[in-house]
């Protein structure tokens, strides 16, 4: 089971309270896309991705952005066993989706710089830390059930 | 790969990050000192705590030479030859180590330029900083 200090739990709820979901969801998954645009392969579905102003105003990956900024506030709300919140999207991934699990960590490191940017100074080593250890969980439960 | 307009917004934005060489390094450093305590076995030697004297000049000397390399992308090779010698056979950092840092550079430019870290300039410097590591460990084996 993984260990939370006290210091970690406030550092990483204060992050989720003041998060705008809004922003914050749809600039971190276009930021993925663009960045790393292989991961557009699992988006054939969502309309124009043919370059990053399309990406950028594209209104499903928005709305996809939005959901999976969400998805992590089960992880938030468990933080005591995050491996077992996961084992349904998890298998989602892996059966339905058919998703790399490499990408997960992708798309953490694109959340992460995004909300680097906008916390600014008040993104400290210790925050970066404490969320990084957060978002290493997710990922790691999410690809847990791929066999 | 990285195409002209990105070489030359790269060698834009290290010039002008130049000045500021110790504060990104010695951030980016002990950023990843924090989140990745696993790197700071190369550092048993110094004093890395926040703002130390040894952090802030080793932090200075690596995002020198990360600028040095932005001037003339295409001869990367040439320019980093003494350090890939270095970093080879003296050093013997694990190559996993260099996406790490290359990681926490990201992380201290965004928090540095906040917008203006711009998706242009990200894909731009994460294909940077990985073409430099990867020179960086060419004579490793």
């Amino acid at each position: 089971m993984v260990e939370w200090t006290d210091q970690e739990r406030t550092i990483i709820s204060g992050i989720f309270a003041s998060l705008d979901y809004d922003d914050i969801g749809p600039k971190s998954l276009s930021r993925c896309l663009i960045v790393y645009p292989w991961t557009q392969r699992y988006f054939g579905a969502f309309g124009n991705l043919y370059n990053a102003e399309a990406i950028k105003s594209n209104p499903n990956i928005a709305e996809h952005g939005k959901t999976v900024l969400h998805g992590l506030d089960r992880a938030l709300k468990n933080m005591d066993n995050i491996k077992a919140t996961y084992a349904d999207l998890s298998v989602l991934h892996s059966e339905k989706l058919h998703v790399d699990p490499d990408n997960f960590k992708l798309l953490s490191d694109c959340l992460t710089i995004v909300i680097a940017a906008k916390m600014g100074s008040a993104f400290t080593a210790e925050t970066q830390a404490a969320f990084q250890k957060f978002l290493a969980v997710v990922v790691s439960a999410l690809g847990r059930q791929y066999h | 790969m990285l195409s002209a307009t990105e070489k030359t917004l790269l060698a834009e934005i290290w010039a002008r990050l130049t000045p500021v060489a110790e504060d990104i390094g010695s951030d980016a450093l002990h950023r990843m000192f924090t989140t990745f305590p696993g790197s700071k076995v190369y550092f048993s030697h110094l004093d890395i705590s926040p703002r130390s004297a040894h952090l802030l000049s080793h932090g200075k000397k690596i995002v020198l030479a990360i600028a040095e390399g932005a001037k003339d992308i295409s001869q990367l090779t040439v320019t980093l030859a003494p350090l890939q010698t270095l970093h080879a056979y003296l050093l013997r950092i694990d190559p996993h180590n260099f996406k790490l840092f290359s990681h926490c550079v990201l992380v201290a430019l965004a928090v540095h330029l906040g917008d203006d870290f711009t998706h242009v300039a990200h894909a731009a410097m994460d294909k940077y900083l990985s073409a430099f590591a990867a020179v960086l460990t060419e004579k490793y084996r």
